[in-house]
């Protein structure tokens, strides 16, 4: 039943809200909210409209899309590469936990955007400035959720490597990380959403390229429509990201959703 | 195969194991027996090498327990955290053959073949949380099984399964001992398991535990679930082992009034600082 429902909203909710915004926005004549049917259009224009052999994507889309997209994601991933790595060292060895736990929890108790005007110090404006952001940004949740994870492993689990004389290296990728895993992917959901933020953050801030500046171009020029844009392509991103995201975690995950039912 | 010597051990001001002496022969399967509490599986980690006691001495093959000894396998009672939910039951099965050598083609061989041994032969592509608890404890025993360990260490392994699950998981033990040759140390808290299964009973005191009790089964082979049960011999032994177990001497007469309200189950051991 509840299936049923949610399938059907899906299917409706979206073209309601259209049709709604764009009848009530035409009616109101409102400035700063142009109706969908001419955020659309500029989207298509200003992004799309490019030649075929470019799948349809405009220079502008080249110059602005590329580049914020693939800072994204060399930054998530390196980020993530590194923090689960770390996290895993950090929560499998108690002397290392203790040592930097007080370090851990200082830096990620301060908000990373506040570190933007610091990194931009050292980096200068432009792509290592957004990379520097990201990373930070992503690091903490995912370092932290590795750790949590690798140190509360099952003690029956250690155990039954023991007795079975696991060598390190397998306890390593087949106990302790999948035991870790689903923490380490709760910190990876967090650090999709992260990411996005501090991307579009550090380029309103100091960028000459990309999504983020692209918007404060045009609000500059007062283009309400193109700032629209913006908004729209970072929101379907985020969907599309977090989309495919919940898809891989689930493939990896199923045992685990399997175990926590017959529990 | 196995020598225990004046065993003890302490968790802190708490002492568990009083000090055991205990000698196991190759091909002996030995059923551990005690009160609730009373330090079997103490006993058990200390001979698998998962702990170290705080005085006394173990030796496996002749050789002193450090660590886990090479040619040792363990089953442990709660089969849903000691199989890997993550891989599948052959996985499971092969997981720890690495180190026997072979190459994956031979591993996965000796997975297959121990899981038909203990009747699961379908079983190999499934994962851990689709099989039910005894089919589950079954793969741990397969796990042990395809390891070929001298020495297969038990703790309570059908603590948590059905009567029905329980029985025929008895008689999987016999036939796994019958046709591998192994050497088994059973801790149970099941009195007519001990008997039925054993070899020999060694029955455990209550905490500062000690061996109390030491008994030969000799009762017709094979043994069969209901035959075997109402054996004379198996009733007069299972009377011996209770009482043992209740802290009488044999012989004195059971289900006196007292010594039953008295029994360890209820009564919590003195100065025991559980954690
Ligand atoms: N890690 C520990 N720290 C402190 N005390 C412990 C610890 N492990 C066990 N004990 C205590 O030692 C005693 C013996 O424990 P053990 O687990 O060996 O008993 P057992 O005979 O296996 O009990 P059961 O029949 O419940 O499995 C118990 O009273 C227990 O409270
Ligand atoms: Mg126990």
């Amino acid at each position: 039943m509840k299936t049923i429902v949610s399938r059907i909203a899906w299917l409706w909710i979206l073209p309601v809200v259209l049709v709604a915004w764009e009848v009530s926005t035409r009616a109101a004549q409102a400035v700063y909210f142009p109706p969908p049917s001419v955020i659309l259009a500029r989207l298509h224009e200003l992004w799309f409209s490019g030649p075929a052999a470019h799948v349809f994507l405009t220079d502008e889309a080249a110059h602005h899309l590329l580049p914020s997209l693939g800072r994204l994601v060399v930054g998530w991933a390196g980020a993530c590469l590194v923090a689960i790595a770390a996290g895993v060292a950090l929560g499998r060895s108690a002397v290392l936990c203790d040592v930097f736990s007080p370090l851990i929890h200082f830096f990620r108790s301060v908000p990373p955007p506040l570190l933007i005007p610091i990194f931009m110090t050292m980096t200068g404006i432009g792509t290592p400035l957004q990379l520097t952001a990201i990373v930070f940004g992503v690091s903490w949740p995912v370092l932290l959720n590795s750790l949590d994870g690798a140190r509360y492993v099952d003690r029956q689990y250690l155990e039954t490597c023991e007795v079975f004389g696991i060598s390190r290296f397998r306890r390593l990728t087949r106990v302790i990380l999948p035991a870790a895993s689903p923490k380490i992917f709760a910190g990876l959901r967090i650090s999709v959403a992260l990411a996005l933020i501090m991307m579009i953050l550090s380029e309103f801030i100091g960028s000459t390229e990309g999504i983020g500046y692209r918007m404060l171009v045009a609000q500059s020029e007062l283009d309400v429509p193109t700032m629209w844009t913006a908004i729209v392509l970072l929101g379907i991103l985020g969907f599309v990201l977090n989309a495919a995201f919940l898809r891989f975690e689930r493939h990896v995950l199923t045992w685990h959703r399997g175990a926590r039912k017959t529990d | 195969m196995l020598e225990i010597s004046d065993l003890t051990h302490s968790y802190g001001a708490y002492q568990a194991l009083g000090g055991v002496n205990l000698t196991v022969a190759e091909g002996e399967l030995v059923c551990v027996v005690g009160p609730s509490g009373c330090g079997k599986s103490t006993l058990l980690r200390s001979i698998g090498g998962l702990l170290r006691p705080t005085g006394g001495r173990v030796l496996v093959q002749g050789r002193p327990v450090e660590k886990v000894p090479d040619d040792l396998a363990i089953v442990f009672q709660d089969y849903s955290r000691s199989l890997f939910p993550w891989m599948t039951v052959a996985d499971n099965v092969s997981l720890p053959l690495r180190r026997r050598g072979g190459d994956r083609r031979s591993r996965a061989a000796a997975a297959v073949e121990a899981l038909e041994q203990v009747g699961l032969p379908a079983a190999a592509g499934k994962y851990p949380w689709e099989l039910s608890g005894g089919m589950q404890q079954r793969v741990a025993i397969a796990r042990a099984l395809a390891y070929k360990p001298a020495l297969m260490l038990m703790d309570e392994p059908f603590g948590s399964v059905d009567a029905q699950t329980r029985e025929d998981l008895e008689d999987l033990v016999l036939q796994v001992r019958r046709s591998s040759g192994m050497t088994i140390v059973l801790i149970t808290h099941d009195i007519d398991e001990s008997v039925y299964v054993g070899d020999r009973v060694v029955v455990l005191s209550k905490s500062p535990a000690t061996v109390v009790g030491d008994l030969r089964v000799e009762l017709p082979e094979p043994r069969d679930q209901i035959a075997t049960r109402e054996h004379p011999d198996f009733v007069h032994l299972r009377a011996e082992v209770g009482r043992l177990v209740r802290g009488m001497r044999s012989g004195e007469p059971a289900a006196a009034p007292e010594a039953e309200a008295a029994s360890p189950e209820q009564e919590p051991a003195p100065a025991a600082p559980k954690a």
